[in-house]
């Protein structure tokens, strides 16, 4: 497990030799990203009106306060599961670019494709944690399709030391969480074995 | 599209109630129960990766962070729910639709709570964090006292997917009723932000085991069914969850459950419904007992004061 600390814009020689299970510390530009602005893009072929090349999207959707004046304030903000994104996500970083792509929970095949052809990486953001994430948001200095009311809005955030990023895809296609997942099946099936000993209730 | 609605007129008590319910749904959404954070200090102790402490740390930080700041904890604060034993002679028992409604219409602008009513079909986002049956409100009268008790509830979003319930033959035993559970728990487990707390329910439908399931979340993380049975699955589902080895965040570990509770009711000779529920490490789930004059109890949250 090794710390890393990140700036954007990010080259492809920043992230290569990251592996899954390292840490990551964001500085820079990192925009929230979800459901709506994925099939936008890949399915509506809709331009998306921020330029996240080489930088960081959250799946997440934010509890943010309008101080008017195209002012916001970031009050609460955490990743959202990541795999809702999956059936759109190859797409989208091979359409922008992107090279952070940070949620919760583990990604599939098609952003392991992404990660090792367009060299990027899937990072996991402990959930939960809204608050101390929000600390870590320096400023919301852009906000696009606000038509997609406050959890889809495209806030284009300036962050400040943005983590733990736990890496789940690493540039080489690595997997964290499909790694575990195939030994957690092993041992649920052990537990079940043991478990269905003793519940035989009805006799 | 727009979401019509316009404020209850509330009698001089009802909309006292309605303004302390409001109150207290904000220190739900920043504060854990009791039960729930000492639960987390002891699993943080158990864990020794640096991986594993660093989430555990981070976790404590943030509820430090929304304690002090009086923001929500985690984003998502949930489609609310309320799950409520009211006697009959309680005065407000005809007023308590429009109070929680108001309650959670209120508290959005105050605490403030994420936007989370899509109505659906129309597919549009109302804005207000109320919609058709949000927040949900499950009633039930047990006597004819002049008390209420109500448990207020944040479901999220990731913590809401892994629930499912289906009808079993009873051939298939309670080791269906496992099998189902430990399923559910690697499929949709790491994405609902364990360590969890899973509620599971054993009745004769979908809709009875569902809804016990949901009942079970409302139990403290550490408590016992009273059947002896239930009891012992409890605590065998909480050991094989644990030793599959999810951890925080599915990271791996060696705790993935706060706790497992089991709330069954009598079935039907020919049916097994189960069902189960998760509830996330920020498992925000409140208490507010009233009676008569409004004085008002919160039995999770010592030392809270409205
Ligand atoms: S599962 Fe719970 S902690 Fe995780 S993001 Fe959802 S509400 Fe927050």
């Amino acid at each position: 497990m090794k710390t890393y600390h990140l700036t954007t814009p990010i080259e492809d020689k920043d992230i290569e030799d990251i592996r899954i299970g390292d840490i990551v510390y964001l500085d820079g530009i990192m925009v929230t990203c979800r459901d709506v602005a994925h099939r936008r893009l890949v399915e509506e072929k809709r331009p998306l009106p921020v330029d996240v090349a080489n930088k960081a999207i959250l799946h997440a959707g934010p509890i943010v306060k309008d101080l008017g004046n195209d002012k916001y304030e970031m009050i609460a903000v955490g990743p959202t599961t990541s795999m809702r994104m999956e059936k759109f996500e190859e797409e989208f970083v091979k359409q922008t670019n992107v090279k952070l792509v940070i949620g919760k929970g583990g990604m599939g095949e098609g952003t392991q494709r992404a990660c090792k052809n367009s060299k990027a990486l899937h990072l996991v953001f402990p959930a939960g944690n809204a608050v101390f994430a929000a600390t870590k948001v320096e400023e919301i200095i852009d906000a696009q399709w606000k038509d997609l009311g406050m959890p889809e809005t495209l806030w284009v955030c300036k962050v400040h030391d943005f983590g733990p990023l736990i890496v789940s895809i690493d540039t080489k296609g690595d997997n964290l969480f499909e790694k575990n997942k195939i030994e957690f099946n092993k041992r649920k099936e052990e537990e079940i074995i043991k478990i269905n000993k003793e519940v035989r209730f009805i006799k | 599209m727009l979401y019509e609605y316009t404020e209850p007129i509330l009698s001089e008590q009802g909309s006292k109630m309605r303004d302390i319910m409001a109150d207290y749904i904000s220190v739900v959404s920043h504060r854990l129960p009791d039960d729930v954070a000492k639960k987390l200090k002891e699993l943080a102790k158990i864990e020794v990766d640096p991986l594993q402490q660093l989430v555990y740390d981070t976790m404590r930080e943030n509820q430090l962070l929304a304690e002090k700041m009086k923001r929500p904890s985690c984003q998502d604060t949930g489609a609310l729910q309320f799950f409520v034993r009211c006697g009959s002679h309680f005065p407000l028992l005809g007023e308590l639709n429009s109070i929680f409604k108001d309650a959670v219409y209120r508290a959005t602008k105050e605490a403030p709570l994420r936007h989370n009513a899509v109505q659906t079909f129309d597919e549009y986002n109302t804005g207000l964090n109320i919609g058709n049956g949000i927040p949900s409100v499950f009633l039930d009268v047990p006597d004819d006292s002049d008390k209420i008790e109500i448990y207020v509830y944040m479901a999220g979003g990731g913590c809401t997917l892994p629930g499912a319930a289906m009808v079993l033959m009873p051939g298939e035993g309670y080791e269906g009723v496992v099998r189902f559970v430990m399923d559910q728990m690697t499929s949709y487990g790491i994405n609902a932000c364990p360590p969890l707390l899973v509620g599971v329910g054993v009745a004769t439908s979908v809709e009875t085991a569902a809804m016990n399931s949901k009942l079970a979340l409302m139990r403290t993380v550490d408590s016992v069914s009273p059947n002896a049975n239930a009891a012992k699955m409890e605590h065998l589902l909480e050991d094989g969850i644990n030793n599959i080895g999810l951890g925080p965040q599915g990271f791996g570990g060696k705790k993935s459950v706060m706790g497992v509770n089991v709330v069954n009711t009598a079935r039907h000779p020919s049916t097994i419904g189960v069902g189960i529920s998760t509830g996330c490490w920020s498992h925000r789930r409140g208490k507010i007992d009233f009676d008569a004059e409004l004085n008002y109890e919160l039995p999770l949250n010592e030392g809270v004061e409205l």
